[in-house]
């Protein structure tokens, strides 16, 4: 396959699966902030979402304050950033269009579909932005499924699929450290934050489970109370948790695996090693590290692994 | 000269003593279908070409970077002996125009022996002194060709122009029939309509038997300028549909006098490139320096016959408005037979007698610069103000070979479903022939039609659609 074309796929999978992401954070953050609350908490809810996509910056360039609808119109359909629900998917349908012929047609007109039936849409955020979610992850659904139920096993879908792998790895990892960036960016002292109690405490975990529709299945695995220790050991290490770090990297390697080459080989050691690092791992010792650190160098990890696919066989700098 | 006078067009289905005959089944249908069927079926079919995202880039429109060809759901039907005429007039031209092609790069006995003035080819900015004397495998330098044929008011058949660059537009020959087919099932029931589906086959086996010598099992690839291309769905189609890679310059390089192409495994040869970008952007190295939709070092591995592009660098030379009136002498001279298709009565302005006659009649010509294409760059006499007219004069007189003239030809008309209903529309037709180890066509072509009332102008860049093409069996 055309190195060119295995990079449309990866790419194309990887914005489909931040558009379903961004609206599965965007949908938790908005139900949260309906919760009774001080304005302030409201305000580290959204400024907490906006430093897990690392866009504070941004954000405050365009918007004046924080304000929970500049929030949502900035992370929906603002064009100026490029992780926008509506640049997401815009930027799949356009590496889906590169490569249509590459694609099989269902794959192709239910990714051109999403895009046509996005502006439309769009339109109405305000007014329904829980339908606009619910839409947004229905399509994503739509789109795996078509992919995988369509596609042949050959490199197109193992390089779509390590597409959508690496980037739900990275959101997974984000989500969770949410916390951390709502409260550092009020000056990252824990023991400030104390002062809303463990009832918010357990509002925010169900909602990290909710945005990765684990609330059901926690209390199917642990039929206990939520605590942050078994959040955090759910969406890390277990492995049969579809949108864990563990299930993820399972599934980065097994795709690598298929494509791998003599030149890929230090790419495929690295990937097995995270995984195993997930594998083996206990969340208490996790914990006692610190969740942060530990998820600030998993994400550089998994940023390495995505680096070094693209070098090995997406864009080849040397030309043998 | 002769001369073709302008009357009412010629209508492809009623001729004054009732319904043509080839039309009469699909009449009878037409008749029991109501508007409102009618205007259902066609949003359908917008609906699905969207989805489907069958669309056109238009050039210099910011707006719609994206846009549909319209599509007419009445076919235009053409009967079986009148098609194996036009076939047997078609493969008969393209034949002589790969001669002529062959001939100019090589021992130019046209010129020498005194058919065509040498300043017509060799002061032509589409001829390449870089294929002087270069073979190109087969003999064969227009592997696809796109004729585009206009029926005049007398009901004849003439050829409008020669398309041997890179062609396009037989992918909505394709697509359309596939709407058509899925639009009205029982149309297909109750007629014979030749099959047009195989021609990606037709294609893949036409490349691969031009392959370079001594290859066996060639790799085809076909190659596109990118997606923001306005023709870049037809490449990626006709990749698909023969199942082979999409390339863009930068996916190719050179190395040992080889093309090949970077791959997740690694570096792939490459053998042909049905390529659907101009001679000018092919090779950073050889022509325009400035591209960087080339592949630098190409023309040296072609030249040296280790890989085949179709079409051949070069052809430009032979779909010249001002080479196209020696098309006929072409088949004389190189075929030794007579045309069987017409060319259009053409006034070469850089001819001081046909330049005065021009000048005295524009407002009764259609003016064409020589090496303009799309509709764009041409004055319609009829349609034309004074001003136009005097603004063109001017043109005309300042550089007179860069013209052509023809009478206006009164196009023919088609039964087309539009606004007010079903009216008759001006159509031309582009069959595809395919030239490798032999000539092959599928029956059928991409109908154009110019939706506007009266309009004659039936490109896509200017407000054209297209219809299914019928050839009865």
């Amino acid at each position: 396959m055309l190195s060119r074309t295995a990079d449309h796929l990866f790419w194309m999978a990887r914005y489909t699966e931040r558009a379903e992401n961004t609206a599965r954070m965007l949908d938790v953050s908005l139900q949260t902030s309906l919760l009774p609350q001080s304005e302030a908490s409201v305000e580290i809810l959204w400024r907490g979402m906006l430093g897990i996509c690392e866009l504070q910056q941004q954000y405050d360039a365009r918007f004046p304050r924080l304000a929970p609808q500049s929030v949502l119109d900035f992370m929906t359909r603002d064009p100026s950033n490029p992780s926008s629900i509506a640049s997401c998917l815009n930027a799949a349908r356009e590496n889906a269009r590169a490569v249509r012929g590459t694609l099989t047609t269902e794959v192709w007109e239910t990714i051109n579909s999403t895009w046509l039936e996005m502006k439309p849409r769009l339109r109405y955020v305000e007014r329904e932005p829980a339908q606009f979610f619910e839409w947004v992850k229905y399509r994503s659904h739509l789109s795996r499924g078509v992919t995988v139920g369509t596609m042949l096993r050959d490199e197109a879908l193992y390089f779509s699929r390590l597409g959508t792998f690496l980037e739900r790895a990275d959101n997974t990892a984000r989500i969770l450290d949410v916390r951390y960036h709502a409260l550092a960016d009020r000056g990252g002292d824990a023991a400030a934050e104390e002062e809303g109690g463990r009832s918010m405490d357990f509002y925010h975990w169900t909602a990290i489970l909710r945005s990765v529709s684990a609330f059901e299945v926690y209390r199917k695995v642990y039929s206990d109370t939520i605590t942050p220790a078994r959040v955090a050991e759910l969406l890390m290490l277990r492995a049969d948790m579809p949108r864990s770090l563990a299930s993820c990297m399972n599934d980065v390697v097994a795709n690598l695996g298929e494509v791998g080459t003599v030149h890929s080989r230090e790419t495929e050691r690295r990937a097995g090693l995270l995984q195993a690092d997930l594998q083996y791992g206990r969340i208490d010792v996790i914990l006692q590290q610190g969740l942060h650190a530990y998820l600030t160098a998993f994400l550089q990890r998994v940023n390495d692994l995505a680096d070094r696919v693209s070098r090995d066989f997406l864009v080849p700098l040397a030309s043998a | 000269m002769p001369q073709i006078q302008a009357s009412a067009p010629f209508d492809e289905m009623n001729a004054d003593e009732g319904v043509r005959a080839h039309y009469r089944a699909f009449h009878s249908w037409l008749e029991s279908q109501s508007a409102e069927s009618l205007a259902a079926k066609r949003a359908e079919a917008d609906l699905a070409f969207h989805r489907v995202g069958i669309t056109f880039a238009v050039y210099g429109d910011d707006q719609g970077t994206e846009r549909l060809i319209p599509f007419d759901i009445i076919p235009r039907i053409l009967p079986a002996a009148e098609w194996r005429q036009l076939e047997a007039g078609l493969r008969q031209r393209v034949k002589a125009l790969n001669r002529f092609i062959h001939d100019i790069y090589h021992g130019q006995s046209i010129v020498k022996a005194g058919v065509i003035p040498p300043e017509q080819i060799f002061c032509n900015p589409q001829y390449r002194p870089e294929m002087q004397g270069i073979d190109v495998a087969g003999d064969i330098y227009v592997h696809v060709a796109g004729i585009d044929v206009v029926r005049a008011d007398g009901g004849e058949l003439y050829v409008l122009e020669d398309n041997l660059r890179v062609p396009s537009g037989v992918s909505y020959m394709l697509e359309n029939r596939k709407m058509m087919m899925r639009l009205f099932p029982e149309l297909f029931a109750g007629n014979r309509v030749a099959p047009v589906a195989h021609y990606p086959d037709m294609l893949l086996e036409n490349l691969r038997s031009v392959a370079p010598s001594g290859v066996r099992d060639p790799a085809v690839v076909v190659m596109t300028p990118g997606m923001h291309n306005s023709a870049y769905f037809e490449h990626a189609f006709l990749a698909q549909q023969m199942g082979v890679e999409l390339v863009e310059g930068k996916d190719l390089f050179v190395e040992d006098e080889q093309v090949f192409m970077r791959t997740t495994r690694g570096p792939k040869r490459v053998d042909i490139i049905y390529r659907r970008i101009d001679d000018d952007f092919l090779d950073p190295l050889a022509f325009r320096f400035d591209s960087s939709l080339g592949v630098p070092g190409l023309l040296s591995v072609y030249r040296a016959g280790r890989v085949t592009l179709a079409n051949a660098i070069g052809t430009g030379v032979a779909d010249d408005k001002s080479i196209y009136p020696y098309v006929p002498d072409m088949i004389r001279f190189y075929l030794d037979e007579k045309p069987l298709l017409k060319n259009v009565p053409t006034w070469q302005c850089r001819k001081k007698e046909h330049l005065s006659h021009v000048l005295a009649n524009l407002p009764s010509l259609v003016v064409k610069e020589t090496h303009g294409a799309g509709g764009y760059g041409m004055l319609i006499g009829p349609a034309a103000t004074r001003a136009e007219i005097e603004t063109f004069r001017a043109r005309l007189v300042a550089r007179p070979d860069g013209y052509i003239a023809q009478p206006t030809l009164a196009l023919s008309a088609c039964p087309t479903f539009v606004e007010s209903g079903v009216a008759p529309r001006h159509i031309d037709l582009r069959p595809f022939v395919l030239s490798g180890r032999t000539v092959s066509m599928v029956r059928g072509g991409l109908t154009r039609v110019a939706l506007r009332e009266g309009s004659l102008v039936v490109n896509s860049s200017q407000g054209g659609g297209t219809k299914d093409t019928w050839v009865l069996e």
